[in-house]
């Protein structure tokens, strides 16, 4: 079984439970459980609150200038009529006037999504490190390269090759906070399985526990130390040698100093006298 | 031997690294751990051999795996030295490129009511009316071309027919049409579409070390402190190299990356100091470098005593326009090259104008930039290497730029050592191995002799065994040329084999469509799929590529590599090499020799090309048992051997060795192992002598022709042996502006390239859907100011526009390239929108190479 289709079956058995519960009247209510694969256009309200206010018009579809989204029909596991889009088969272009925002008569999606950089489809998360190229050395970068938020919904970190000893790795790492889910790095991804997708964000954003900090974004948030830094360290050392307390720690140093350490030497060394 | 059927998964990875890793480190590993990893690799159904990548100069080693004949699996080749098992995004499709469905499978011509016409459509045909109706043609204008030639002295002769090849082509395809147009048609018009590309870097090497290709190799790498790229986009064009620069970055303790563009691009995600400069001014911030050298006086003053001797060039040298071109009438000395003597003074007077202040304010670079970078190059600690490909190429003053870096270096005697290194990087797979090694140039014969000079010619004659005063003494028509002869009706013939130049040659719609279209004009285009220089030809041939043939390629760091035959080829499709040589028998030598030249050798008379050129003794010397066979036993095809009858790639190997490794050669240093040694290795570097490879070239203990040259060198100092006086040149060149900059009317620079995805023209890359998927369509990168002046936004379907045509492509402003603003920047993958409608066809009047960065142009709202 894929993992797609693992996927899609925990939607429709959900649906199902759903259906069985609630009764045929409230069908529509299945969209809460709207396949993991079917994202929504941009500025989309929550999917409840999405299947409410929209009114199945399929003007945003008719005005999306790339024809990347689609009405659902009757028998998918999508409420009808209402607009999708499937990453993997085309995501979405990101315009910057959001045309098919503009076309909505309902505020379904929202009018208050003005800049496209803050719409949230969904979330891009490298999902096989193991198939994805990139993480065994070779050169591919295509997610990274296609990426409408350039440098900064994925970036690329340099790793070190260490079977090959000489080589670097470029890893892609998506950032939560910028990805808009477009969906363009699942649809150009080259491998015969995407190794990045693109999934509704609940489903695959974790969250690191409420009373944690990471104490490096911290000081950098807050522009210095949270406590007071410590007095100067210092320690005993053979001659020749310095320890770095931030940084390097034990360092031999350099001796190309143009003097002896004793002022004795050079005043009894004659020199260049 | 142990059971492996319990070896997991995980298991099998981990000793798989584990002898990955003790193969780097030299360890051996127990027999049975070795056992078990083979065992679990091999795959009984599955043949693997190894091969050199189909695409750039890098040269990465990939294992291909066929099965009952066909080509289904690829893997890095973990043993290559250069790439340790890895590829890029390109090398990772090798098979698809094989298999795409509208590959050619049957010659085919134009035709109108059953006969041969310019304005039919295609039709298939036979090889044999192929082949009858192309000779028809090409024997009608070589005998033109001998009543034209009749009286004049070999220094003159012309010819109307030419060949257009490639640094893709494999180096016996490059030899074999050397000798027939050079040796058989008396013809010099042959170049290749490396004219495009290395051709200024060639003109740089002979001019400063009277011998090609670089001294260095890919070990500089990881031995340099500092690295500075000049308009090479290496992230890009040759990524593996660029995963080993970034390791070296990431590892060594001070490492730096300078990188110079006249836009920002992928390189720049590493830069230490990002340098933009406005286009051409690359040429004035040498001439601050070696200026700034001179004035803080770190200098290697012995080096410089010993090993350099100064020169100056000629200036104002045109831009290789048509003679009629206000720019040529202006010049006052278009296309010389001649230098004169100077010395370490006068050369320090000249770079003296070059000051910070002068080319900050002339290139935009702030001064601090410039100042960091000409530091790095004046510290006697650090090791510096200087990468460059187009950006330095494609340049007016191509040659003068790549002199201009190797000042630099010279002056600081930062060469010829690990680390040290001032490396011109080839763009094609076998630019170095075919066009250049092999000499398939106008100008060039093999192995670095040259058609101008008598003795070379003679050498020549005598290594293929024609009669004195056969070779051609005048220099042919260079690739623009070509164009420009075809479209005035001076050439008659054009035979485009291994790329795609209607798509790739700049200014289309003035010259290369009009000379190819011109009616006086037969083109014949061998390709396997059928591209746009194939929709403009006359006949097209279905060639076999790559894998489907025995074939040997030699890369940016003089490495050699060969490949067998590995499945067959589509259809009737026939290798390059077949095609030249079953097309030479066609030609009786009366057909292309006057009888005064026939009778200096009576035994060729009556005698078809095919004779005298390939079954001569040597060529067919190697017998052909109907297969060839590895050392561990798997068996392979080989098409041509096996329709002609002997070893022709080994014959033509074996001849193409007296040219650089015989006992009397002219020009010492481009030795080469013999033939059966590269099917043993994952590629050789030259000068190969007595089985060992050389690294660096030029100093001694590294390259032993220094002590051969120069008996009484001190160990581990230079000699630059290419030159008589064992002195490399330093050749002060200026700062001369671009043939066409930006005005009020085309307010922006237009510069054109390459991305990662597609391979030059995407005749291949573009038939793999997983690469047309990620870059499907060529875009005109621009700033986002200048496509919100122009009230264009991102995505926006645009015009571009230059005096010469215009293209339609979308606008990005926010993709791998951010151009400054006044520059855009538009690939030329792209066969559904050709750049090169937009571009100029100026060139670098001293290497004939086209400057595709720099024209002017302007983009409006559709």
């Amino acid at each position: 079984m894929h993992r797609r289709d693992f996927l899609t079956g925990l939607a429709r058995t959900a649906a199902g439970v759903g259906l069985m519960g609630l009764g045929l009247g409230l069908y529509s209510r299945r969209a809460a459980s709207l396949p993991a694969w079917a994202l929504r256009p941009p500025g989309a309200l929550p999917e409840a609150d999405f299947d409410g206010a929209c009114i199945r018009c399929g003007l945003c579809v008719r005005d999306c200038p790339f024809d990347m989204l689609h009405l659902a029909r009757l028998g998918q596991d999508i409420p009808t009529g209402t607009p999708y889009f499937v990453a993997r088969e085309a995501g979405c272009e990101m315009c910057e006037d959001i045309p098919c925002v503009k076309a909505c008569p309902t505020q379904a999606l929202d009018h208050g999504l003005t800049d496209i950089n803050d719409a949230d489809m969904g979330l891009a998360v490298v999902s096989d490190q193991e198939a994805c190229i990139a993480f065994q050395g070779l050169r591919c970068e295509v997610c990274f390269n296609i990426c409408p938020i350039r440098g900064e919904a994925i970036t690329l970190e340099y790793r070190r090759n260490t079977r090959s000893g000489k080589h670097a790795l470029f890893i892609p790492v998506v950032h939560s906070d910028r990805c808009t889910g477009c969906g363009k790095c699942e649809e150009a991804c080259i491998l015969e399985e995407a190794a990045i997708k693109v999934l509704p964000r609940h489903l695959i954003q974790g969250k690191l526990g409420e009373h944690y900090r990471l104490g490096w974004d911290e000081q950098q948030r807050a522009g210095g130390a949270l406590v007071t830094p410590d007095a100067e360290h210092r320690y005993n050392l053979p001659e020749g040698m310095r320890y770095d307390h931030g940084g390097e720690g034990l360092i031999e140093a350099p001796d190309d100093a143009p003097f002896s350490d004793n002022p004795l030497d050079t005043l009894n060394g004659g020199g260049a006298l | 031997m142990t059971d492996t059927r319990d070896i997991s998964r995980r298991d099998f990875i981990k000793s798989q690294a584990a002898i990955a890793a003790a193969s780097v480190a030299g360890v051996t590993l127990p027999t049975s751990l070795l056992a078990q990893a083979q065992d679990q690799a091999a795959d009984p159904n599955i043949r693997w051999d190894k091969a050199p990548c189909r695409f750039c100069g890098t040269g990465c080693s990939v294992l291909v795996g066929s099965k009952d004949g066909k080509v289904i699996a690829s893997q890095g080749d973990p043993d290559a030295p250069v790439n340790r098992g890895l590829n890029c995004i390109k090398g990772y499709f090798l098979p698809k490129i094989l298999y795409g469905r509208d590959r050619l499978t049957r010659p085919l011509l134009r035709k109108w009511n059953g006969r041969y016409d310019k304005d039919g459509d295609f039709e298939a045909v036979s090889w044999d009316e192929a082949f009858d109706v192309m000779a028809e043609h090409w024997k009608k204008a070589l005998k033109q071309s001998m009543d034209e030639n009749k009286g004049k002295s070999v220094d003159e002769m012309t010819s109307r027919v030419g060949l257009f090849g490639s640094g893709q082509w494999t180096v016996w395809e490059g030899y074999a049409a050397s000798k027939l147009l050079k040796a058989g048609m008396r013809s010099n018009n042959l170049d290749p579409n490396a004219r495009h590309c290395m051709a200024s870097a060639v003109g740089a090497f002979i001019r400063a070390f009277g011998i090609d290709e670089p001294m260095g190799c890919y070990d500089d790498l990881e031995h340099a402190d500092v690295f500075v790229l000049w308009g090479a986009n290496m992230a890009e064009m040759h990524p593996i190299l660029w995963s080993r620069l970034t390791d070296t970055r990431l590892s060594k303790p001070g490492c730096e990356v300078h990188v110079l563009s006249t836009f920002q691009h992928r390189c720049y995600e590493l830069a230490d100091n990002p340098i933009i400069f406005a286009p051409q001014t690359d040429l004035a911030i040498l001439n601050y470098i070696a200026n700034y050298i001179i004035q803080t006086e770190a200098y290697d003053k012995a080096f410089i005593d010993k090993h350099v001797q100064f020169e100056t060039a000629t200036t104002d040298i045109g831009y290789g326009l048509r003679p009629e071109h206000p720019l040529e009438q202006q010049a006052a000395n278009a296309g010389v090259g001649a230098k004169k003597p100077s010395s370490f003074e006068a050369f320090a007077k000249q770079v003296a104008p070059y000051t910070l202040e002068y080319v900050s304010e002339l290139s935009g670079v702030p001064k601090d930039n410039l100042l960091r970078l000409a530091k790095a190059y004046a510290d006697p600690n650090k090791k510096v290497s200087s990468f460059w490909t187009m950006g330095f190429n494609q340049h007016t003053r191509g040659v003068w730029v790549n002199g201009s870096c190797y000042n630099v270096h010279l002056l600081m005697g930062k060469i010829s050592e690990p680390g040290n290194s001032p490396f011109s990087l080839t763009g094609q797979p076998s630019a170095c191995g075919t066009a250049r090694e092999v000499g398939t140039f106008a100008h060039r014969l093999p192995a670095d002799l040259v058609v101008k000079k008598p003795e070379h010619r003679a050498f020549s004659e005598q290594v293929w065994q024609l009669p004195e005063g056969t070779l051609n003494g005048k220099v042919g028509y260079h690739a623009v040329l070509m164009h420009r002869m075809m479209k005035d009706g001076l050439m008659n013939c054009y035979w485009q084999m291994c790329n795609n130049n209607m798509q790739a040659a700049a200014n289309l719609n003035e010259e290369s469509y009009p000379g190819w279209r011109n009616p006086d004009v037969f083109v014949t285009v061998s390709d396997p799929y059928p591209t746009v220089s194939a929709q403009a030809a006359d006949l097209v041939l279905p060639t076999s590529m790559w894998v489907e043939k025995e074939g040997a390629y030699g890369n940016a760091e003089r490495r050699t590599q060969f490949w067998r035959e590995q499945t067959d080829a589509p259809g009737e499709s026939k290798s390059d090499l077949w095609q030249i040589m079953e097309f030479s028998k066609r030609f009786k030598v009366e057909d292309v020799w006057p009888p005064e030249l026939i009778e200096k050798a009576p035994e060729y008379a009556g005698k078809s090309l095919y004779e005298i050129l390939f079954t001569n003794g040597e060529v067919d010397k190697y017998p052909f048992e109907g297969k060839i066979t590895d050392a561990r036993g798997n068996e392979y095809r080989n098409h041509e051997s096996r329709d002609f009858g002997y070893y022709v790639q080994k014959g033509l190997f074996e001849e193409y060795r007296k040219f650089n490794s015989g006992p009397d050669i002219i020009k010492k240093g481009h030795e080469m192992a013999e033939f059966q040694a590269y099917h043993e290795s994952r590629g050789l570097r030259w000068p190969v002598i007595d089985g060992k490879e050389t690294l660096w070239r030029f100093r001694e203990g590294y390259d032993p022709h220094v002590a051969a040259f120069n008996p009484d060198v001190e160990k581990g100092d230079v000699y630059f042996y290419g030159n008589a006086n064992g002195r490399a040149n330093i050749i002060f060149a200026p700062y001369e502006p671009a043939a066409e900059s930006p005005d009020e009317e085309f307010d922006l620079w237009l510069c054109t390239g390459r991305v990662l995805e597609h391979w030059h023209s995407g005749s291949m890359t573009r038939r793999v859907p997983e690469l047309y998927r990620a870059v499907p369509d060529a875009v005109i990168y621009m700033s986002k100011d200048d496509a919100k002046s122009r009230r264009l936004r991102d995505g926006q379907m645009a015009l571009i526009k230059t005096r010469r045509g215009q293209i339609k492509a979308r606008v990005e402003t926010r993709g791998r390239n951010r151009p400054p603003n006044g520059l855009v920047f538009v690939p030329w993958f792209d066969a559904n929108r050709l750049v090169n409608k937009l571009t100029l066809d100026a060139t670098d009047p001293l290497s004939k190479e086209t400057d595709y960065k720099k024209c002017a142009c302007r983009v409006e709202r559709v």
